[in-house]
This record gives C-alpha cells, sequence and structure tokens, in this order.
C-alpha cells in the first residue's frame, strides 16, 4: 500500500474541511444527486450553465474526505469551461484514477492542475468511486438525468 | 452475555485463544506488511482448518449429488450432509430433525417465511418488526405487504439502540400477525430480551421469526426454551461456509406452509395434473442443495462445541469490555450502541472523519473493520449518521488486536491532525 500522505494529501485534508463552493445555489438550471450505497455518500450538485458555459457550480450533501474534497476541487476547476470542456476534464481525471498504464495516467495529471492531488487515489481502489461520484454527478446534470446517480 | 457493565463473567482457563488461533490458517497472513488483525467478524468470521480440510475432503473422496443415488458415493454423501442436519439441530436445541431446513443464509431464510407463510396474509394484517433490523429483516416484508395488503409496523429504539420495550407492547394487537426481530443487533450489538419478546406476541396470537444471523456465533441459542416459531441464522457467521444456512421452524407451522420453492428432491409424486410434496424438511429444499457447505457447517458446529459458546461469549465480552473502555479516552469518538447488554460489536464514529476515510487507514495498519450503514439504513438514519466504524469480535481475536485497533485509530489522528 501507499503511503497514506500520497492519499490524504494536505489539500485534499484542507478541502474536505472547508469545501469551497459548499451550499445550495437559487436560480441554478441543471441539477443531479450522486448517492454511492454501499459508503451512504450522498451529494446534489447545483450548475448555471450560460450560452454553453458554466457560471457557477455549487454542491452540498454529507461524504468522506475523498468524496467531499473531489467535489470541492471539481466546483473550482469548472468555472468557466464549456459543457465539452467539462465532460473532457472527466474524462481525462477518470484515466488519472483508473488507466491501467501508470504512464498514460500520469500523462493525464499535468493537465489537470490542482485536480492532480488526486491521484493517490488509484492506489487505493476501493476509494475510486469516493472521488469519482461527483464527476458522475455532474455528467447526469449536464444530461439532466432525473434518477439519482448511483456509482454501484 | 450479561450486561456490559454489571457482571464481569471470568473467560474459563481452559480457553486458550492462542492454542485455538493456530486452527485459522488465514490469522498467519500479512496485510500491506503488517500482521492481519481481523475486527470484520459480524460480515463474515474466519474458517478453522477443520472446516477448510472437511469440504475438500467431500469434493475429493466422496462428492456425488444426495438423495437419489443408490450408488455408494451418493449414499455417503447423504450420510454426511444428514450428519450436519443432526448437529444443527443439537447446536439449537430443536426437538425434531424435520425442523431444520437448510437454506442459503439467513437472508434467504426471512424470504422463505414472507414467501410460503406470508401467502396467508391478508389486507389490514400486521406485521411488527423493530427499528434495528437488519435490511434483510425489512424487505421481505416490505414486498410482502406490496403483495398482499398487510401493514409494516415498527417498535422504536432508544438512544443507547435499545428496543423500546413500550413500544414494542403498544404495536402489538389483535391484527399482529407475525413478529420478525433480530437477536442481536449487527449494528449495534444490542440483545434484545427476545424470550420476553416472544411471549408478548404469542400472547397477542402472533407467531415470531428470530433472526439469528449475529446471535448464533456468540451466544447459546435453545429454540424451545426461546418458543420462537422460526429461528433463522447463516453458516459463514458461524466459522462455516459461505452459502449455507438454516431455517429452523415448528414442524406443525412449517406443516401448515406450501412449498416456497418448486423443483427436486422437494417432491413425492409429479403429474401434470398436479403434484404432492416431500416430507418436512425437504418439502423446502428443491434443487442441489450446497451439500459441501453443509457438510462444513457441521463440522464448524463441531468445532464451537468443542470449544464451548459458554466460553467463547465470556472471551469476547472480555474483549468488548476492553474496547468499551479504551474507546472512552479517544478524543471524539463516540460509540453507536451502548445497550446494557451487548454482544461483541464496538460501532463508533469520530466527530471530524468519515467512517470511510477511518476504515482506509486502519486498513493500512493490517485492521480489517467494517465501515458503512451495515446494512442497516434505518439505525444509522435513528442516530444521525451516515455510516460508522465497526470492530467486532470472535473467537480468536486477543487483547493484544484491540490494542492494534486503538493504536491504528491514533495513525487517524495523525493523518487528519
Amino acid at each position: 500500500m501507499s503511503d497514506l500522505r500520497d492519499l490524504y494529501q494536505e489539500v485534499i485534508i484542507d478541502h474536505s474541511r472547508r469545501p469551497r463552493n459548499f451550499g445550495p445555489m437559487p436560480g441554478h438550471n441543471h441539477h443531479a444527486e450522486g448517492f454511492n450505497p454501499l459508503c451512504g455518500d450522498k451529494l446534489t450538485l447545483y450548475l448555471k450553465v450560460v450560452d454553453g458555459i458554466i457560471e457557477e457550480v455549487r454542491f452540498e450533501g454529507a461524504g468522506c474526505a475523498i468524496s467531499t474534497a473531489s467535489a470541492s476541487l471539481m466546483s473550482e476547476a469548472l468555472k468557466g469551461k464549456s459543457e465539452a470542456q467539462a465532460e473532457e476534464l472527466f474524462a481525462r481525471f477518470h484515466a488519472l484514477l483508473t488507466e491501467a498504464d501508470e504512464k498514460q495516467a500520469a500523462n493525464q495529471a499535468e493537465s489537470l492542475g490542482k485536480l492532480q492531488v488526486l491521484a493517490g487515489v488509484r492506489d487505493f481502489p476501493a476509494r475510486i468511486k469516493c472521488a469519482t461520484l461527483a464527476w458522475h454527478t455532474l455528467h447526469a446534470a449536464l444530461h439532466d438525468q432525473a434518477a439519482p446517480v448511483s456509482t454501484e | 452475555m450479561n450486561a456490559l457493565t454489571e457482571r464481569p463473567e471470568a473467560v474459563p482457563a481452559t480457553f486458550d485463544v492462542m492454542r485455538l488461533r493456530d486452527d485459522f490458517p488465514i490469522l498467519e497472513r500479512r496485510v500491506h506488511g503488517k500482521p492481519l488483525v481481523y475486527l470484520d467478524n459480524a460480515a463474515t468470521s474466519q474458517k478453522p482448518r477443520c472446516v477448510i480440510e472437511r469440504e475438500a475432503r467431500y469434493y475429493a473422496e466422496t462428492n456425488a449429488n444426495i438423495h437419489r443415488g443408490i450408488h455408494c458415493l451418493s449414499q455417503e454423501a447423504t450420510d454426511a450432509y444428514e450428519a450436519a442436519r443432526d448437529s444443527v439441530r443439537r447446536f439449537i436445541n430443536a426437538g425434531r430433525r424435520e425442523e431444520i431446513v437448510f437454506v442459503r443464509g439467513t437472508t434467504e431464510a426471512v424470504n422463505l417465511i414472507a414467501a410460503s407463510y406470508g401467502q396467508r396474509f391478508k389486507p389490514g394484517d400486521e406485521i411488527l418488526i423493530t427499528g434495528m433490523e437488519h435490511h434483510s429483516n425489512i424487505v421481505p416484508w416490505q414486498l410482502l405487504c406490496e403483495r398482499s395488503g398487510a401493514i409494516l409496523r415498527v417498535a422504536s429504539i432508544d438512544d443507547a439502540g435499545e428496543l423500546d420495550m413500550a413500544s414494542f407492547e403498544q404495536q402489538l394487537g389483535p391484527h399482529t400477525r407475525l413478529v420478525a426481530m433480530t437477536h442481536v443487533s449487527n449494528a449495534l450489538g444490542t440483545i434484545n430480551p427476545v424470550r420476553k419478546m416472544i411471549d408478548l406476541a404469542h400472547s397477542h396470537g402472533a407467531v415470531v421469526l428470530v433472526d439469528g444471523a449475529q446471535a448464533a456465533p456468540h451466544l447459546e441459542v435453545d429454540v424451545q426454551t426461546l418458543d420462537c416459531d422460526f429461528y433463522a441464522f447463516s453458516g459463514h457467521k458461524l466459522y462455516g461456509p459461505t452459502g449455507v444456512g438454516v431455517l429452523y421452524g415448528k414442524a406443525a407451522l412449517l406443516d401448515s406452509m406450501p412449498p416456497w420453492q418448486g423443483g427436486g428432491d422437494m417432491i413425492r409424486q409429479v403429474t401434470f395434473a398436479r403434484s404432492t410434496w416431500n416430507d418436512l424438511p425437504y418439502k423446502f429444499e428443491a434443487g442441489t442443495p450446497n451439500i459441501a457447505g453443509g457438510i462444513g457447517l457441521g463440522t464448524a458446529i463441531g468445532y464451537l462445541e468443542s470449544i464451548g459458546l459458554d466460553a467463547i461469549a465470556a472471551h469476547e465480552h472480555a474483549l468488548l469490555r476492553q474496547a468499551t473502555a479504551r474507546a472512552a479516552d479517544v478524543p471524539g469518538l463516540r460509540l453507536i450502541g451502548t445497550a446494557r447488554d451487548k454482544a461483541g460489536i464496538l460501532s463508533f464514529v469520530l466527530d471530524d472523519v468519515h467512517a470511510h476515510d477511518v476504515g482506509t487507514i486502519l486498513d493500512s495498519e493490517g485492521v480489517a473493520v467494517r465501515t458503512g450503514h451495515h446494512c442497516a439504513m434505518p439505525v444509522m438514519e435513528h442516530f444521525g449518521v451516515p455510516a460508522t466504524v465497526r470492530a467486532s469480535f470472535a473467537l480468536y481475536n486477543t487483547p493484544g488486536e484491540v490494542d492494534a485497533l486503538f493504536a491504528a485509530l491514533a495513525k487517524v489522528r495523525e493523518v487528519f491532525g
């Protein structure tokens, strides 16, 4: 097992304790619910998308440090991105955590900015769903899926 | 098992935990470079060598289908499987071997009762459960209520995680047809006063199903003294194989119930016009069962009997007392489930670290615990927590392992500051 510090980096602890963009968003025009039935993690994601650009992102819910930090970091990364850019970011983030080829995964890291602090999760397979819950919920929100997203 | 704080019982001198540990090959394992400290016994227990070898020997020497063949192997397999049924009968002191139905596990046993006994339920009939049930003792009743129009009632629990007996009594009434309750709560460790509850239910004419999944490995169970109508437990929590469990039912009740699944072994005669059913317990055992699992369960029971459930209960209780005392010294730790009468389960939350993060850090120290809702979401809701960390003890755990749990918890503090 990798060092726990690779998983619980300071940035992650900080974002889990003080999540950014946390709380409801009046006037949102997209939202979705994410649910991790095995863990009980729950989050609701709100988006304000204007002319294809994500202007505002907020979320609320309860979860572990990894899922909360991931949602918080995602909310920062998405602002000002187009819907297509957001989906592409999700694909790269997913590859960072799940790509079997370490080199390819590492290649993603550079383009992910602050999100790469979550790279340590790839060595903890049981926790990957914690880190991706917010992103799956984002996908559902952009596509206006009514049913809550489940990581199972 | 006695009240947690009141009557410390002595572990008999003959109980040698270090010697017993040698019976469990998996305990020699290392996890992430650390010795395995297995404290997830309420999820499933580890298996002694005798059980592992008995299953292997069945496949190596006697494998054949049972109750069918005239040949030697089939006869040997049948004898071994039926001997296991006798072991189960003795283990829970059932009056007759016909009252022991082999199933896949506790969940299947509950579903069997809901499907078969439940056929007589009508709109307005009531089923009473408690607020500390496992999902497998909630959902089958909800499904039955949807089918039959029956109503599900729930007796509440208090903040210690004990059953509110006033609520239980109040919800029993002339329409109560069935009461289903856990003997020991998997999420809280609470031991329910089942004897008293059964008497109360009977006085209202209801039949009683006891979910014994968490009780059978830790308490002596005597179904005749309890006078329960049905009792269910799983092999894999009882140091036996997965995929085998037991439904005990009073013969008269089982006799009055329609078959659950149709197929081979459960019939007497089949024509296209109609079929007739086999005798108990085979009426409820359609298809080829988990033969090796059943035989392995018989071996596990023999192993437990050789140690003695009383000694095991006393040992686990000593570990629970030690862990409960240690927990009081951990800042920000809140126990979930503080019933006076508890089995060896320590469920808790830390005020600023989520259970899953605790679980990952404990795992990195070789300590295996369960984190999550423990298939008891209503219990989590009652205590206002999304998940807990649960350490659960078995006969092979040691005081040193309790120390290891708390040393690993100190590591959580190190990481989270």
